[in-house]
C-alpha cells in the first residue's frame, strides 16, 4: 500500500470523533499476558468488526470495555475525556453495554421486567409504575423489531428473541456503545437475518458497535470497520471495503509457529477407533472418522462447531441418536462414562473445573478415582498403591507440588491439568480424547502438556485433540478433521495443512451455508 | 531430559491433622460438657445413670451414620422419622395379625427398606432435588401411619421383643449401646476405607466430575437412600421394641435431631467432607446434653434453644475461622 506518513489519509467514519477509544491498554492475569498495548476505537454510527483467534484477547478487551477487570495500563477515552470503568455500573453509566454470548436475562420474570430491570419506572410512592412498564418495554420491543408480549415470560422465548429482548435493555439504558460478542452463534439463518436488521436500524440511530465474530461472511456484510487483535497485540486496524478476506485471515493467523512443538515420527499403527454415521438430535450429524494407534488426530472449529458435544457423546455422557463405535473391529455399546473407561476411551474434558477435578480433595485421590478398582482389593481401598500409582503418573508429567496430599485447589491451573491427565493416564488408556487440553494454562505447563502427547502417542496410544488453538492444531496433529455446525466439513492429511485453509473451512468462508 | 522433581506424598502426618480437626474441638466439647454434668447433679456419674443417658442418642446415632453418607454425597433424607413411624406401624399391624418377633423385625427393617428405594427413586429417577422429594415423603409416609392408627396405638409386643430396646448384654451396657458401636464401626469402614466411601466424598463435592471418571453416581445415590431408609427400620425395631408401643405420633422431629447430630459432626452440609468419628462425638454430645438437663430439671424449650445455638455456631464458625485467617494461593 502506498501510505506516506505525512498525508494522513483520515480513515472513513474518522471524520466523526470516536465515542469510545482505548489506548495502550494492557493486563495480565497470573502466567499470561492476555493484553499488552493494544488500541481499539469505536464511532458513532458504525460497526467495528474486533477479528482474532481464540486467545487473541477479544473477551478480555471486553471485560475492560465493560468495568469487569480493569487495565494494568493504558487509557481508556470517552468523548476523548479520560475516564475509568471501576464497575460493571461505571460502564453502564457512561452508555456502554454488551450483549454476550449468554447474556444474562432471567427466565422467571417477564420480557418487560427484564428490559427495565434496575431502572423501572416509579410511582410517586417508590412502587414500580407496571402500566409505564409494559407501555415503555412494548415501545422498546417495536424499535428493535421485536414482535414480543412484554408481559410474557423469558422462559417461554427462544433464544433469538431473547437475544432480541437483551438489546431492548441494552437500548433502554440509552447505550451509546452497543458491544455484541458472538451475537449469531445460536441463531438460526432467518434469526441472523433479523439480527443484521436490527444492527442496521442501531446505525441509523448512532449507536457505535463493536462486533465481535469469527464467521467472515458477517463481518464483511455488516461492519464498517476492523480491529485485528493477535496474542493479546494490536495487528491492524482499517474499512472493511480496504481489506480482502485473504488479507484478513492472514492478519488474524500469521505468525511463524513460534511456540516449540516436540518432533515426531508421525509413524500410525492398526486402526483402533472407527466411528460411523455418529448423529445426535440437536449437536452433530453424520460424523464418520478412524483412529490408528499412535496418531494425533485434531479436531479444529469454532466455538459451537459440535465437537465436544461429539466426544462427550463417545465418552457416554449423552447418547447418540444414530451410528455405531467399533474398538479393534468390535462393535461396542457405551451407555456411561464407566463403560468408556472400561473399553480403553477416556476424555479429558475442556472444563477442568466442572467436569475434570474435584479440587477439594487430595492430588492422589483425584489421580485415582476412575482406577480404584486397580488400587483396591475386595473393595478396600490401598494407600500405599494409590500413592504409588499417583506417584508414577504424576512423575511423568513434571507435576510441581508441595506434596500428593495437598488439596488440588491450591495447584496453578497447568499442574492442575496434569493431574487431570494423569488421572486419565493411570487408567491405561488406548483411546484418549483431550479437549482444549492447554487452554488457559501457562507457557511452561503447556509445552510440558504438548510432549507429553508426543510421549504417548510415540508409545502406541490414540490420541484425539479438541483444539481451537491453530498453531496446536498445526504444531501437535498427524491428521486433522474440521467441524463447523455440527458437521464435518474438511478433513486434512499433516502435508496439506496451512492455516488459511483451516480458518476458511470452520469459519465456512468460499462454501456455501 | 526432566530430572522430575520428587513431590513427597504427604507432608503432615495424619495425627498432626486430627489435632487441628473439628473433632478434636467437638472431643474436647464432649469431655467439658461430661465434667460440667459430673458437677452439676451427683447422680449423673452412677452407671445406670450414664447408661440410660446413651439410650437418648443410640437410636437417632443409627439413623445418623447413613445419613452422614448421603449427605457428604450431596443428598439429605427428611423423611426418616416418618419411616419410623411407617415401620413401626406395619410392625403393630403385622402384630395384631398375630406375627412373631422375627417377622416382626423383617417387617420393620423391609419397611424401611422400602421407604428408602421409593425416596431413592424419585430423587434419582426423577430427578428431584432430594430435600423436595424427602419433604414429600414425610408427610407422606406418616400420614399413612395416621390413616392406619387413628388415636389408637398398638400395644402388647411379645417379651422377647423387648429384648432390642429394652435388653443388656452384659451389667449396664445395652443391647443398643452395642449396636451402636457395630454401626458405628462398620459405617466409618464404609466411609473411610472402601472404594465405596471414596466415591461418597466424589460425588458430593463435584457429581459431574465425579460421572465423567466413571463412577456410576446415579448406583451409589440410590443405594445411600435405601441405606438411609433400612436403618430407618432398625431404628424403628430398636425404639418400638423400647417403648413397648406404636403411636402415630412416634419419633416426631427426629429428623431434624438426626440432621443436627451429623452436621454438628463436622459434615458440611453441602456436602463433601465429614467423618464418622465426628458424628459418634456429637452422638455422645447431644445425648450427654439432654440427659445432664433432664437431671437438673432444666424445660425442655431451653433445651431447644441450646441445641439451635449450638447449630448455628457449628455452622458459622468454620466461615468465620475462613474470614479472619488470611488468604493463601499457591
Amino acid at each position: 500500500m502506498l501510505v506516506s506518513p505525512v498525508t494522513e489519509a483520515p480513515a472513513p467514519g474518522a471524520e466523526r470523533a470516536a465515542v469510545l477509544a482505548l489506548e495502550g491498554i494492557a493486563k495480565s492475569f497470573p502466567g499470561v499476558k492476555a493484553l499488552d498495548g493494544v488500541r481499539l476505537s469505536l464511532h458513532p454510527g458504525e460497526v467495528t468488526a474486533l477479528v482474532g483467534e481464540n486467545g487473541a484477547g477479544k473477551s478480555t478487551i471486553v471485560k475492560i470495555l465493560t468495568g469487569i477487570h480493569q487495565p494494568d495500563e493504558g487509557a481508556i477515552l470517552l468523548d476523548g475525556q479520560p475516564v475509568r470503568f471501576a464497575t460493571p455500573h461505571a460502564a453502564a453509566d457512561a452508555g456502554v453495554t454488551a450483549i454476550h454470548q449468554e447474556t444474562v436475562l432471567f427466565d422467571d420474570l417477564s420480557v418487560a421486567e427484564n428490559i427495565y430491570l434496575g431502572h423501572a419506572p416509579r410511582t410517586r410512592l417508590g412502587l414500580i409504575d407496571w402500566r409505564r412498564l409494559y407501555a415503555q418495554a412494548r415501545e422498546m420491543l417495536a424499535r428493535v423489531g421485536a414482535e414480543i408480549d412484554p408481559t410474557a415470560r423469558l422462559r417461554d422465548l427462544g433464544i433469538a428473541n431473547k437475544h432480541l429482548v437483551a438489546v431492548a435493555r441494552a437500548l433502554s439504558i440509552d447505550a451509546r456503545v452497543v458491544i455484541m460478542d458472538e451475537p449469531t452463534a445460536a441463531l438460526s439463518h432467518k434469526e441472523i437475518t433479523e439480527l443484521y436488521a436490527l444492527v442496521e436500524r442501531l446505525k441509523a440511530e448512532g449507536k457505535a458497535i463493536l462486533f465481535i465474530s469469527h464467521k467472515f461472511d458477517e463481518i464483511f456484510r455488516i461492519a464498517d470497520r476492523y480491529t485485528v487483535f493477535r496474542d493479546g497485540r494490536f495487528i491492524g486496524e482499517g474499512a472493511i471495503a480496504d481489506v480482502s478476506e485473504a488479507e484478513l485471515v492472514r492478519m488474524m493467523v500469521g505468525r511463524s509457529i513460534d511456540a516449540i512443538f516436540p518432533a515426531r515420527a508421525h509413524e500410525t499403527g492398526d486402526e483402533i477407533l472407527r466411528v460411523e454415521g455418529y448423529s445426535h438430535p440437536t449437536e452433530f450429524d453424520s460424523i464418520s472418522f478412524s483412529l490408528r494407534r499412535g496418531e494425533i488426530l485434531g479436531f479444529y472449529g469454532l466455538v459451537g462447531a459440535g465437537r465436544s458435544e461429539l466426544m462427550q457423546a463417545l465418552f457416554g455422557v449423552t447418547r447418540p441418536s444414530a451410528g455405531s463405535v467399533t474398538i479393534d473391529g468390535a462393535p461396542v455399546s457405551i451407555r456411561s462414562p464407566a463403560d468408556a473407561i472400561a473399553r480403553g476411551i477416556v476424555y479429558v474434558p475442556e472444563d477442568r473445573g466442572a467436569q475434570g477435578a474435584i479440587r477439594a480433595l487430595p492430588i492422589f485421590q483425584n489421580v485415582t478415582l476412575p482406577s480404584l478398582n486397580r488400587t483396591s482389593r475386595h473393595g478396600f481401598l490401598r494407600l500405599a498403591e494409590e500413592f504409588r500409582l499417583a506417584r508414577d503418573y504424576t512423575r511423568r508429567l513434571d507435576l510441581r507440588a508441595a506434596s500428593l496430599d495437598q488439596e488440588l485447589a491450591q495447584l496453578s491451573g497447568g499442574n492442575q491439568q496434569k493431574v487431570v491427565i494423569a488421572k486419565w493416564l493411570a487408567t491405561r488408556p488406548r483411546v484418549i480424547v483431550l479437549d482444549e487440553p492447554t487452554k488457559g494454562i501457562d507457557i511452561g505447563s503447556k509445552a510440558a502438556v504438548h510432549e507429553f502427547m508426543a510421549e504417548l502417542a510415540a508409545e502406541g496410544l490414540a490420541v484425539i485433540m479438541v483444539s481451537s488453538e491453530i498453531p496446536e492444531i498445526l504444531g501437535m496433529s498427524d491428521r486433522v478433521i474440521v467441524m463447523r455446525e455440527g458437521r464435518m466439513v474438511a478433513e486434512f492429511p499433516r502435508d496439506g495443512l496451512d492455516p488459511e485453509r483451516l480458518v476458511r473451512a470452520a469459519a465456512g468462508i468460499g462454501t456455501k451455508p | 531430559m526432566t530430572d522430575a522433581r520428587i513431590v513427597p506424598d504427604r507432608l503432615d502426618t495424619r495425627a498432626s491433622r486430627l489435632l487441628r480437626s473439628w473433632e478434636a474441638l467437638l472431643l474436647a466439647l464432649a469431655v467439658a460438657i461430661f465434667i460440667a454434668n459430673a458437677f452439676a447433679s451427683p447422680y449423673f456419674l452412677d452407671p445406670w445413670n450414664l447408661s440410660d443417658a446413651t439410650f437418648n442418642f443410640t437410636e437417632k446415632a443409627m439413623i445418623a451414620f447413613p445419613m452422614a453418607l448421603l449427605i457428604i454425597s450431596g443428598e439429605i433424607d427428611l423423611s426418616v422419622a416418618s419411616i419410623i413411624a411407617l415401620a413401626s406401624t406395619a410392625m403393630g399391624h403385622a402384630l395384631s395379625l398375630g406375627a412373631g418377633t422375627p417377622e416382626l423385625v423383617l417387617i420393620g427393617l423391609g419397611t424401611g427398606l422400602i421407604c428408602g428405594a421409593f425416596n431413592g427413586l424419585l430423587v434419582t429417577r426423577l430427578g428431584l432435588p432430594s430435600i423436595v422429594a424427602t419433604i414429600g415423603t414425610m408427610s407422606l409416609f406418616r400420614g399413612v401411619a395416621y390413616i392406619v392408627l387413628g388415636d389408637k396405638a398398638y400395644t402388647g409386643y411379645p417379651e422377647a421383643f423387648a429384648t432390642f430396646g429394652q435388653g443388656y448384654v452384659a451389667w449396664v451396657v445395652s443391647v443398643e449401646f452395642v449396636l451402636f458401636w457395630i454401626l458405628a464401626a462398620a459405617f466409618a469402614v464404609l466411609l473411610h476405607v472402601t472404594s465405596f466411601g471414596r466415591t461418597v466424598y466424589a460425588i458430593g463435592n463435584n457429581p459431574t466430575a465425579a460421572l465423567f471418571s466413571g463412577i456410576r453416581v446415579v448406583r451409589v445415590k440410590f443405594l445411600l437412600f435405601l441405606m438411609t431408609g433400612l436403618f430407618s427400620g432398625l431404628a424403628a425395631v430398636c425404639l418400638t421394641s423400647r417403648l413397648g408401643s406404636t403411636r402415630p405420633s412416634i419419633a416426631l422431629g427426629w429428623e431434624l435431631e438426626i440432621i443436627t447430630m451429623v452436621v454438628l459432626g463436622g459434615v458440611s452440609i453441602l456436602g463433601g467432607s465429614g467423618s464418622i468419628f465426628g458424628v459418634v462425638i456429637a452422638a455422645f454430645v447431644l445425648g450427654m446434653v439432654t440427659f445432664g438437663f433432664g437431671l437438673m430439671n432444666v424445660p425442655g424449650i431451653v433445651m431447644s434453644i441450646f441445641i439451635g445455638v449450638l447449630l448455628i455456631a457449628v455452622i458459622a464458625l468454620p466461615r468465620l475461622i475462613a474470614r479472619l485467617r488470611p488468604h493463601r494461593h499457591a
